[in-house]
């Protein structure tokens, strides 16, 4: 029986990233998602720090992980608060309907 | 050899200077009498000075040549104001204000009804400061100057009845042919400073001979030719020679105290005097002169034989100008300078009266100025009528008369002459003789004598411009005008006859001119040659009965006494047996359907082309408009990359950091 190696590891740090990515741009409805899909990506690099950091015995990355824990979680919060705000204005959180940025 | 005070020269320009600005700009204040009296001190302070300038240039031998001010410095060049006073601006600043005096007065009666009486004045005293500014300078630049601004007032006077459309085309015309005469003689001007680094006459003559050494770069065109040449033709302009003189006759759309003024007595002399000013490089070409000579006789018999068929009686005079201008013209071509200026002199004083013995005639028959239905105004007016005949007879060259003296100085000068093109400005000075006797006095039988046609009007004429109906109250009897209008005649009679006579001697074979003017007599002979037959005034005028011109003025006169007193139908059947002769004349040889249709047109045509195809297609269209356009296309695409999606944007991000991590892992080593 194999053991499970860095590359399982990195392996699935790599498909959750690329989940993420497709979750932003083929997402074409719903505001939480892509909050959802920004964490997701996040998470897989979190899952890469850590796996690295086991497999080369540096404690400093998985000290990083948790800063990077901290931002995402203030960054969800900021995100979120905008989107309710974002809803009262508009009574919409589809994506399809937010293209005021271009001016 | 004395100085002259430069504070007195100074008052000379500047005095009529206060006076128009004061008439100008204050008119509405100090009223129609206060103008004119004004205006009048202005010019009487600078006669009376210019006459002591005279006095003290003739018989003391003072001078003056310096600078004013200095109002530039560019490099080597300075731009200055300053004077220089010899025999030749001493005479000519007392021509000009003493003719400009007699004007000022004059027009008190002339333009007595008509609105525009202060303006008139402030114009008038203008012009003086600028004739005497481009006689006094001591430098190119301030002659020309006094040179553009005497064209302003010209072309400000000419249309002075701003209302009238004719007017306004004469002004418009005598401006533009001024501007093709003026454009050669800045390039004189420029020709003379790029190879001598000066515009004060005298470097400019000390490097005279220097000059004539040299030729245009990449022609073997002798410099001083072209030089000389081409401030002639800005002489042309100014002093209408053909085939710039088309103007000339059309100013007389101005009131006629400018006509005598500017047309006739100072302005268009303005090319003599500048001629006679540069002759010591003038003298150095002949090729320019043997110009000169060419230029002058056409203009000379060409433009009297105009004078026969106008109708209209300051038309008439306006022709004899151009012709008297031809002599003058032909006489500084012979390097006759000093008397060519003799001439410019007489021909003021002459001239001056016949215009303003004009306008009294035209005053006299209510504003008709058609010759034809004039006649025996003799007995009712009878200042008119003797100065008026004076004049012509100074015009003609009757011995003794003014006019004798200087014309028949240019016609001996020009038999004297060496010049190839001499012999064809004898033959055209001499015909001239004929043509102007003929023309003088068909006005005068015309106007003075026969039948009085005034009752019944038979043509409709040519009208002087006037905003009210003067006259039309009372019955349409012709009347002697008033003391204001025949004083100046009288003043000006008495130098028409008899400053011939006196100044022959002195300004011709003098010490008067002689440091003014510059005469190669080795090469030009013909002053020389005429003071070696001059034995005094009253000799040459005894001679005067026995030589040519006198019998060809007497047969002129007899021509218009029979053909206008005796037997009237003769010129009628003439007219019908030389119709085609007529027509030609009556169009002025075509000369301004040629410039109306060819160069003004051409230059209408060149002018649409450049607005149509230059300014709309290639600088609106193609430059500012194209340019707008491409930055309008391509701001059209990279709008389609801004979408306003988020995920657009994150996807282009994430694409970006995808390239650049491919660039950091793969192809930085």
């Amino acid at each position: 029986m194999t053991s499970i190696t860095l590359g399982h590891y990195l392996s699935l740090g790599a498909i959750l990233f690329t989940m993420s990515i497709i979750g932003i741009f083929m997402n074409r409805k719903n505001l939480i998602v892509l909050l959802m899909a920004i964490e997701l990506m996040l998470l897989a690099v979190n899952l890469n720090f850590v796996a690295f950091s086991h497999y080369l015995g540096d404690m400093a990355g998985q000290v990083f992980v948790f800063f990077i824990l901290t931002v995402a979680a203030a960054e969800s919060a900021i995100g979120l608060a905008i989107l309710v705000l974002v809803f009262r204005n508009r009574l919409a959180i589809n994506v399809s309907d937010l293209d005021t940025l271009k001016g | 050899m004395s100085e002259l005070s430069l504070n007195s020269l100074l008052a000379v320009p500047l005095a009529p200077l206060v006076g128009s600005i004061a008439a100008g700009l204050f008119g509405k204040t100090i009223g129609r009498r206060g103008a004119h009296l004004l205006t009048i001190l202005g010019v009487l302070i600078s006669f009376i000075i210019s006459a002591m300038t005279l006095k003290a240039v003739a018989v003391d031998g003072a001078s003056f040549n310096g600078t004013v001010y200095e109002w530039m410095t560019l490099g080597t060049l300075k731009m200055e104001v300053g004077f220089l006073v010899d025999g030749l601006t001493a005479m000519m600043m007392c021509v000009v204000t003493f003719v400009s005096l007699m004007v000022h007065i004059y027009t008190i009666g002339y333009m007595e009804e008509d609105d525009g009486y202060q303006r008139f004045f402030s114009y008038i005293s203008l012009f003086t400061f600028s004739m005497l500014m481009l006689v006094m300078s001591n430098n190119l630049l301030q002659l020309f100057f006094g040179w553009e601004a005497v064209g302003l007032v010209s072309y400000l006077l000419i249309g002075f009845w701003y209302k009238k459309p004719t007017a306004v085309f004469a002004n418009m015309k005598a401006f533009l042919v001024n501007r093709v005469g003026d454009f050669g003689f800045i390039l004189g001007i420029g020709l003379l400073l790029a190879y001598t680094g000066t515009l004060n006459y005298t470097e400019l003559f000390a490097k005279g001979n220097e000059l004539s050494l040299l030729t245009l770069p990449k022609t073997d065109w002798a410099l001083i030719t072209v030089i000389c040449i081409c401030l002639f033709i800005g002489a042309m302009g100014k002093s209408a020679q053909f085939p710039l003189h088309v103007w000339l006759p059309d100013s007389m759309e101005g009131p006629t105290p400018i006509s005598a003024l500017i047309h006739a007595a100072t302005m268009v002399t303005a090319g003599i005097f500048m001629v006679s000013r540069m002759s010591p490089l003038f003298e150095l070409s002949d090729a320019a002169l043997n110009f000169i000579v060419i230029i002058g006789s056409i203009t000379a018999l060409f433009m009297g034989f105009l004078g026969i068929i106008q109708n209209d009686i300051k038309r008439v005079v306006a022709y004899s100008t151009l012709s008297q201008l031809g002599y003058m013209t032909v006489a500084l071509g012979v390097s006759a300078y000093s008397v060519g200026m003799f001439h410019v002199m007489t021909h003021a004083f002459f001239k001056a009266l016949l215009f303003l013995g004009a306008g009294s005639v035209i005053i006299g028959m209510h504003h008709d100025q058609d010759i034809r239905n004039m006649g025996g105004l003799w007995k009712r007016m009878p200042i008119t009528w003797i100065t008026f005949l004076l004049a012509n007879l100074a015009l003609i060259g009757t011995p003794f008369f003014s006019g004798y003296f200087s014309k028949d100085s240019i016609i001996m000068a020009v038999e004297a002459s060496n010049l190839p093109a001499a012999g064809f400005a004898e033959f055209a000075v001499l015909a001239g003789v004929f043509v102007t006797a003929f023309y003088s006095f068909r006005v005068y039988f015309l106007v003075f004598h026969g039948k009085e046609n005034f009752h019944h009007k038979p043509f409709p004429g040519e009208h002087d411009h006037h905003d009210d109906d003067h006259g039309h109250g009372h019955a349409h009897e012709p009347h002697e005008s008033p003391w204001v209008v025949t004083a100046p005649l009288v003043l000006l009679a008495i130098p028409s006859v008899v400053i011939g006579f006196l100044t022959v001697g002195p300004l011709l074979f003098g010490d008067f001119l002689k440091s003014a003017i510059f005469v190669d007599a080795a090469k030009h002979p013909a002053m020389a040659e005429l003071a070696h037959h001059f034995h005094g005034a009253t000799a040459m005028a005894l001679h005067g009965f026995q030589a040519a011109p006198f019998w060809l003025a007497l047969a002129g006169v007899i021509t218009a006494y029979v053909f206008y007193m005796v037997a009237p139908q003769i010129p009628a059947t003439l007219a019908k047996v030389l119709r085609p002769l007529i027509v030609i004349g009556e169009n002025k040889y075509y000369l301004d359907w040629f410039n109306e249709k060819v160069l003004a047109a051409g230059a209408r045509l060149l002018g649409r082309i450049f607005w149509k195809v230059g300014d709309v297609a290639i600088i609106d269209g193609l430059i500012v408009n194209g340019s707008a356009k491409v930055v309008g296309l391509i701001g059209s695409l990279t709008r389609l990359f801004q979408t306003g999606y988020l995920y657009h944007y994150a996807l282009v991000m994430i694409l970006g950091v995808l390239a650049f991590m491919t660039w950091f892992v793969f192809l930085q080593h």
